[in-house]
């Protein structure tokens, strides 16, 4: 679509930003790189140590366990938002007044400050006091997020259903209002059903667009930490205690920066490495 | 197979229409008759659109009836309707292969695969896409995806009317041509009903037996091209058809007969009741005026070579009249005159033909 | 079918508010009535969390914070990345490719990783708890999306543009400013829009780079959480603050969001 010319003065343009984010990407990466090469004793003495934290903390079953809590949890979310996004999307008025007033009111969970969405739950879900806790327990459900790790569980998902399903929604909508009409009244023509309309026109114009929803919200479920800080703080015991969470523990609580350094840049490495695999599978089909 | 026909046909996309301009369609009655070739032909925002998308049922008229035949389908949704409907810009459905792009209306309607096969590759050869027929419908071009959605249309047995809504817009001009006459034939091969929206004169003229011209909504008038050419109903017509559309000259009346810069005009239609004497205008086409020794005296502005003709820009005071010459006629340096065609020049009240009836 | 469509999207959205709604609900409850009793509803209506919040400068300071260094880093986020997404958008360059990926994988990092260093940084070049520190922190994440959105919406004016205005005699910042810029408006108002939301709502970073002088308003409420017991009434008049300048910032793009999501492929 775009024929570009080559010109390297273009570099002046995009100058600015290469400044800005690599000083604050290089650096403190490079911090994070030295630390995780070397030991120290305090009193900033510092000696070489090679991969020992890596070695470390790819056997740690603590970071096993955290690891395989993140997964589950990516996938759980991941499995609920984006359906339950594209539905309400493909749902929602199209024209009128209550586009905006669904929009508005929609988009609302993704302003709120994210210690806050915490602590909102937080009251929420209280067992004896919260709507929904008080809701359960009458219902007869043995419920109480701060002790029960399935409650808990029960209650980290719901928030993030509550949370970001939305920002799916949004993107999906827009990929929904972006097909012209004439798709819809060549389906009418042809005497497609309703599934056939989503089957054959509505998914795959919004190919693109879930590809980014699904991205986004795989990058950002991967590096939760606030809401589930606030809500849980990790437990009970450690069953939510997802890899950010674990990592601030490691880093700011027991200050093990050597480790907490090597797991900082195997963290990173996953996320990168898992949305290449998922970009890559998405776009293969699109280059055929 | 049936006729269409629009009956007392109004369409307004408020809910309240207030006043004239409201309304997309002014009052319409029409027969399309079967297996007719016809072209709606008129500006952008004429209304022409609506027009089709109420034939084909994806709008509901605000007043009047749509036949079948006898039936009345104003309000029968439109896959029950044997309408196919070609767009503006080609619709094919991107995940899907040239086959099943194809298949899709049959099987949707429930038929068999064997027959779905059968059709699907007559159809195919008819619109040669034989050749790309497994290849994904999104990687084909502009062209192959309008036949692809033209197809659709054509495969099904039952289709009454095929309805065409300005389908080459995005067609390369090359290619526009061959479509065209593809289109034609396939008219002749299958013998449906076929509406053609455009707002392209050329387009129209060549596709259409019958072109019906809208103005604002309402239906200006009904004809061959030869009619359209020779006796337009309403100066719009006049104007809209033809290139340099035709001169439209202001004139006053005197004991029956038109005058113009103070001579008299003669018409093949007359003005012979006083009340029909209002904005009074003749009209007449460049390729019906010529220069004569005497007539209309006017002054030269302009010439302007368009290959087999001349098309002279005169002057009489505020009056612009344009008419044609051959390549080899010489135009006087001064003292030029004009005279018209009587045989084909017409007198328009309010925009509209006097009517021969009333001579 | 087609006549219960609109029960998906009302079932959401009550979904969505009654965890907002409760937090409301508690903000103008007393104490007494939080701890002492369930109630759907405050029985003993009082502003006074809502007082107390504005009386108190820890909490009022903590909302102007928040504005400063969310307004800081939206301008800086917007301003370096229309050149860069110009660039991106226009012209062919050595590494162009690969510098935009690596810019992306920036959007991938965790502020957990960061934040130690950045603290470290940020300490050693004297910008601690300043507003300026958690704009340019912030930037780490919001410059690579404000660019990817951008770049989305220039590739979709055409090049053709560009070229009229050159040939017409404009200079390239002229033309830039003048005719460029006031095209992509809406493209603008969405990145703007994107980076003030991920801005507001970070807290990891922001509690890290602030300790008094610069501290968020959602920091505050942490601390207040944990220090003074559990005051849950002025908790929640605290946290129902924070949610009106989202929804002001929403109520005023809301035309633009569905049609920005569309037009910049985001």
């Amino acid at each position: 679509m775009s024929r570009k010319t080559t010109n390297q003065k273009a570099w002046l343009f995009v100058l600015p930003v290469v400044v800005l984010v690599a000083f604050n990407a290089l650096i403190p990466l490079m911090t994070v790189v030295n630390y995780s090469v070397q030991e120290t004793f305090g009193n900033n003495v510092f000696f070489f140590e090679g991969v020992k934290w890596f070695e470390e903390v790819l056997h740690s079953e603590r970071f096993h366990a955290s690891l395989l809590r993140q997964l589950t949890f990516t996938s759980i979310i991941l499995i609920i938002e984006i359906p339950l996004g594209v539905a309400i999307a493909l749902t929602m008025p199209r024209k009128g007044p209550w586009v905006s007033v669904c929009l508005v009111l929609m988009a609302l969970p993704l302003l709120i400050p994210w210690n806050v969405v915490g602590a909102m739950w937080n009251i929420f879900a209280l067992p004896d006091i919260g709507l929904l806790g008080k809701t359960l327990n009458s219902m007869g459900f043995d419920y109480d997020y701060t002790q029960q790790p399935l409650s808990a569980w029960f209650t980290v998902i719901l928030m993030d259903v509550w949370h970001w399903t939305s920002l799916v929604v949004l993107l999906a909508y827009a990929g929904v209002s972006s097909i012209p009409e004439a798709y819809y009244q060549a389906a009418k023509i042809d005497g497609a059903s309703s599934w056939a309309i989503i089957r054959y026109i509505e998914l795959p114009k919004m190919k693109r667009v879930l590809t980014i929803a699904i991205l986004l919200r795989f990058m950002d479920s991967f590096m939760i930490y606030t809401e589930p800080f606030v809500l849980t703080g990790g437990g009970p015991g450690n069953t939510t205690t997802f890899l950010s969470i674990d990592l601030v523990k490691i880093a700011l609580g027991q200050f093990d920066l050597g480790p907490a350094a090597a797991m900082s840049l195997i963290y990173f490495m996953i996320i990168l490495l898992l949305c290449w695999l998922f970009y890559t599978l998405m776009m293969k089909d699109e280059e055929k | 197979m049936s006729k269409i026909s629009l009956r007392g046909l109004r369409h307004s996309y408020l809910d309240n229409p207030a006043n004239d301009a409201d309304w997309a369609l002014k009052s319409m009655d029409l027969d399309w008759r079967d297996g007719g070739a016809y072209a709606l032909l008129g500006p952008s925002g004429c209304g022409k659109t609506t027009l089709l998308n109420i034939i084909s049922g994806l709008v509901v008229p605000s007043e009047g009836q749509v036949l079948f035949g006898d039936q009345d389908v104003t309000k029968m949704p439109t896959d029950q309707r044997n309408i196919a409907q070609v767009f503006q810009f080609p619709v094919v459905y991107d995940t899907m292969t040239v086959y099943d792009n194809l298949a899709f209306p049959l099987r949707n309607r429930g038929f068999a695969e064997d027959d779905i096969d059968v059709r699907v590759r007559e159809t195919a050869q008819t619109l040669d896409l034989e050749k790309t027929l497994f290849n994904r419908a999104s990687g084909l071009t502009a062209d192959s995806k309008q036949k692809i959605s033209l197809g659709r249309g054509l495969i099904r047995p039952d289709v009454n009317a095929i309805l065409f809504d300005e389908p080459l817009t995005v067609i390369d001009p090359h290619l526009k041509w061959v479509l065209r006459s593809k289109l034609k034939e396939i008219h002749r091969q299958v013998g449906s009903t076929m509406i053609y929206v455009t707002h392209d004169q050329t387009e129209a003229l060549t596709f259409a037996d019958k072109v019906v011209v809208i103005h604002d909504g309402t239906v200006v008038q009904i004809g061959t091209p030869i009619e359209l050419f020779e006796k337009p109903k309403h100066t719009f017509v006049g104007h809209f058809i033809g290139s340099p559309g035709m001169n439209l000259l202001p004139c006053e009346l005197n004991n029956g007969v038109p005058l113009f810069a103070g001579q008299v005009v003669e018409t093949e239609n007359g003005i012979h009741s006083p009340q029909e004497c209002q904005n009074l205008e003749i009209g007449v086409r460049p390729e019906f005026v010529s220069l004569s020794e005497s007539g209309i005296p006017v002054k030269v502005v302009n010439v302007s070579d368009t290959g087999p003709h001349r098309i002279v820009d005169t002057r009489h005071g505020d009056v612009r009249i344009k008419l044609l010459i051959t390549e080899d006629e010489s135009i006087p340096a001064d003292n030029v005159h004009i005279t018209f065609d009587p045989a084909h020049t017409q007198i328009y009240a309010d925009g509209w033909l006097v009517s021969e009836a009333s001579k | 079918m087609k006549r219960f469509t609109w029960a998906a999207p009302t079932f959401y959205i009550i979904f969505l508010m009654l965890p907002i709604y409760w937090l409301l609900n508690m903000s103008f409850k007393t104490t007494n009535e939080i701890l002492g009793s369930f109630t759907l509803w405050p029985n003993e209506f009082t502003l006074e969390n809502y007082i107390a919040i504005f009386t108190d400068p820890t909490w009022y300071n903590g909302y102007f914070n928040s504005l400063t260094y969310v307004g800081i880093n939206t301008v800086i986020s917007v301003t370096v990345a229309l050149p860069a997404a110009y660039a991106f958008s226009r012209f062919r360059f050595l590494g162009d490719k690969h510098l935009f990926f690596w810019l992306l994988t920036n959007r991938m990092a965790p502020a957990a990783v960061f934040a130690l260093p950045f603290f470290q940084f940020y300490s050693a070049v004297n910008l601690f708890d300043t507003h300026i520190a958690v704009a340019l922190a912030h930037c780490l994440f919001n410059i690579p999306l404000a660019v990817w959105i951008l770049e989305g919406f220039m590739s979709g004016i055409p090049k053709e543009l560009d070229e009229t205005a050159y040939v017409d005699g404009y200079s390239f910042p002229h033309f830039f400013v003048k005719i460029f810029i006031p095209t992509i408006l809406a493209g603008i108002g969405v990145a703007a829009f994107f980076c003030f939301m991920f801005s507001w709502v970070e807290l990891l970073l922001a509690k890290t780079l602030t300790s008094v002088a610069a501290k968020p308003i959602a920091a505050v409420m942490t601390r207040t959480a944990s220090t003074s017991g559990y005051e849950l009434g002025l908790l929640a008049a605290a946290g129902s603050l924070t949610i009106i300048p989202g929804a002001f910032v929403i109520y005023f793009v809301r035309n633009y969001i569905a049609k920005g999501f569309a037009l910049g492929r985001v």
